[in-house]
């Protein structure tokens, strides 16, 4: 069993009482809410007539059926389902006392983009929310995790989740990240070596100095997708970069009271000497950007490493999850994902729709247009991020280049709202899942990339190492000439 | 909500969905989700899976094996999404308890909230067992909790239930709801302590 980890710590402070069933009762110091999951849940609720415990404790904002075409986004929404899901979610917060972060709000995003902008997300919190990238929070050094309706219920009935705790693995990241590289490939890369179920009784705690050396958001992305290896939630002990992060923001307290706060994100971090389950070592050194070339997010090399046969895998399920994944992604052993024609860049989510991931995607896209035939979606993770762009007049160059420029909302992660792959279609996205159906069309194919290499792919049409866009002097690009820059 | 709260045992005939790492988004597509109640969700179940080009159901194991009560799946089975909907739908559709090789863990939460067992068991034992279906669709599986066995012809299959899950079941405790709510005073003990939360 671990010992005195950040996560032991933040857990016995938020356990309640141990239940009957073996589980601990454990107090939820910030639920997030969404459309989709909370309905049946309030529902629930008042079929029991039990009221919110703590309405304070509560946020809630729309994401996954969000319109992010500005002109949709007027009332009634003319999807009636979205209308009927995004009304029902404004009853239940103005009935219930929570504070809603709605179109109108000018905050209103993805809760995993939106909780941590506003500072609502702190170290030492526990954090769920009816979404399984709550994980995302752990950035912080809270434990977040994604819960079912019932849960959501037990959480508005009682503030709490019945849970059982997990082992502890320590994930230390180390060498650094070259040119090119970045937080989406550190957890691509820990995927891809301890499996999409290697996590799976486990959460992770990521350290070393790969993980030190990275901003809030790069954190944010690498704790993201924590679910996505298997694991119940990941975080980071908080440092003075999270503090810095947390200064000033709106939900933060300033002044003595951010001193004594931080008394208490200093007492909560994993001891020197703490005891984990295990401890993995990656190193990330010479690591190339990385995407995927199958329909699990473990299905992952480097851009112009071979595609491995399915016979280079040990286990019985490994081969046949990429016997199944050549062929839906019509790919052959041998070849690399380089020159892998793509008809639609999506760049935004949970994962990577943070300010900085517009920024570096701007950066490639500066004096450079969209391949014809690419339809080019950016969306930011919230209005917040948005506006913040809009600021910088980093969405003139999306929209000079010719990508579309959304209003904020999950969009075509899981195309829940008018945002969807069309039959075949393949699409360099910047999002978490590759599953086969995820981003609306049963035979669309996702190709998971950092947002640098979405832009890339954008600008050439295909999948491409989006390095070769940092060289000046590289103008006119092929996948023959990549794989030389590559090499 | 199940009143009759003891589940012990559950039984009926058989559906095998074969494949690993099933994940919640081929159970339950999300474009599925945009209703406010689960009470359609049991014809979206495997919606994608279930249907040939033209909308028509195909020979997918949920449509031969109408009626089913037991489903048997792989390794890593609803991992993915958290959604409530996948099991949500699975026991509108008629499932009653689960045979698998392993289960995604929030899909096994949910599981538990819904009073559905999930048993773990060897591959051998799986696969074994989802052949017997194919051979016998009118053959019954029994899933016994407290003993953590499946039971079919004369076989008995050895598995694992959580215990969490076992004691919730057995015990008739499963609705966590009720049980944490009678602690409530205590929450606001350990609520007050927490440095960040103000006084309410
Ligand atoms: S952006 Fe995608 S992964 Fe993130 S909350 Fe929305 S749907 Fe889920």
């Amino acid at each position: 069993m671990s010992q005195n980890t950040l996560y032991d710590k933040v857990w016995e402070k938020h356990k309640v009482t141990e239940l009957p069933n073996g589980q601990d009762q454990l107090f939820i110091g910030l639920h997030l809410i969404h459309e989709v999951t909370s309905p049946q849940a309030f529902a629930m609720l008042e079929e029991r007539g039990i009221d919110v415990a703590f309405p304070e404790r509560n946020y809630a904002t729309t994401d996954h059926i969000a319109p992010t075409e500005a002109e949709k986004r007027n009332r009634p929404l003319t999807d009636d389902e979205a209308e009927n899901m995004l009304s029902a979610l404004e009853r239940n917060v103005t009935d219930n006392g929570i504070t809603f972060f709605g179109f109108e709000s000018g905050q209103q995003g993805i809760t995993h983009v939106v909780a941590p902008e506003l500072g609502l997300s702190q170290p030492g919190m526990t954090v769920a929310c009816g979404d399984s990238h709550t994980a995302t929070h752990g950035a912080f050094g809270s434990i977040g995790v994604g819960v079912g309706t019932s849960q959501i219920r037990d959480i508005l009935a009682t503030g709490c989740i019945a849970a059982d705790k997990q082992k502890v693995r320590r994930i230390n990241v180390e060498g650094s990240l070259g040119e090119g590289v970045y937080a989406k490939d550190i957890i691509l890369k820990i995927i891809q070596e301890l499996g999409v179920d290697g996590g799976v009784g486990h959460v992770y705690e990521y350290g070393g100095p790969a993980i030190e050396e990275l901003d809030m958001e790069g954190r944010l992305a690498v704790c993201n997708m924590s679910i996505e290896g298997g694991a119940r939630a990941g975080y980071i002990n908080p440092d003075e970069t999270t503090y810095e992060y947390l200064k000033g923001r709106e939900y933060v307290s300033e002044g003595d009271e951010f001193e004594q706060r931080k008394e208490y994100w200093e007492s909560i971090k994993s001891d020197e000497d703490a005891e984990y389950d295990d401890v993995v070592t990656i190193n990330i050194d010479d690591v190339d950007p990385l995407v995927t070339w199958g329909i699990n997010p473990g299905q992952v090399i480097e851009v112009s490493e071979p595609i491995p046969a399915p016979d280079s895998f040990e286990a019985r399920s490994d081969q046949e999850a990429a016997e199944r994944a050549l062929e839906h992604m019509d790919l052959e052993p041998g070849d690399s994902m380089l020159g892998y024609d793509v008809d639609v860049t999506f760049l935004g989510t949970c994962t990577n729709g943070r300010v900085s991931d517009f920024e570096v995607a701007a950066e490639i896209l500066e004096n450079n247009t969209i391949a014809d035939d690419v339809r080019a979606l950016a969306v930011p993770g919230s209005e917040t991020v948005r506006t913040e762009c809009e600021a910088r007049g980093i969405d003139e160059t999306f929209i000079e280049a010719g990508f579309q420029w959304r209003r904020a909302g999950c969009s075509m992660c899981l195309a829940m709202n008018d945002d969807s792959l069309e039959g075949d279609e393949v699409c360099a996205s910047s999002s978490n899942r590759n599953f086969i159906g995820r981003q609306g069309s049963k035979e669309g194919r996702t190709v998971l990339m950092s947002p640098a290499m979405v832009a890339a792919a954008a600008v050439e049409g295909e999948v491409t190492d989006a390095r070769r866009f940092f060289d000046d002097d590289v103008q006119t690009v092929s996948a023959t000439d990549v794989e030389e820059v590559a090499d | 909500m199940a009143d009759e709260a003891h589940i012990t045992e559950v039984g009926g005939t058989g559906v095998p969905i074969p494949g690993d790492d099933v994940d919640t988004d081929q159970i339950l597509p999300a474009r599925f989700m945009k209703e406010v109640t689960f009470d359609n969700m049991a014809d979206y179940l495997f919606y994608d899976a279930r249907r040939d080009e033209n909308g028509e159901f195909n020979d997918h194991p949920l449509n031969r094996f109408e009626g089913a009560s037991i489903a048997v799946v792989n390794q890593n089975f609803g991992c993915g999404s958290s959604r409530e909907h996948a099991p949500q739908a699975m026991m509108r559709w008629g499932v009653d308890g689960v045979v698998g090789e392993s289960f995604a863990e929030i899909f096994r939460d949910n599981c538990k909230s819904l009073g559905i067992p999930a048993l773990t068991a060897s591959h051998e034992d799986v696969t074994a067992l989802q052949e017997w279906i194919e051979a016998n669709p009118d053959g019954d599986i029994e899933i016994d909790v407290e003993e953590e066995t499946a039971t079919y012809d004369d076989t008995v299959i050895h598995g694992n239930i959580d215990d969490a899950m076992k004691e919730a079941l057995v015990d008739g405790i499963w609705d966590t709801t009720q049980l944490m709510y009678s602690n409530l005073s205590k929450v606001e003990e350990t609520a007050a302590d927490l440095p960040y939360v103000e006084e309410v």
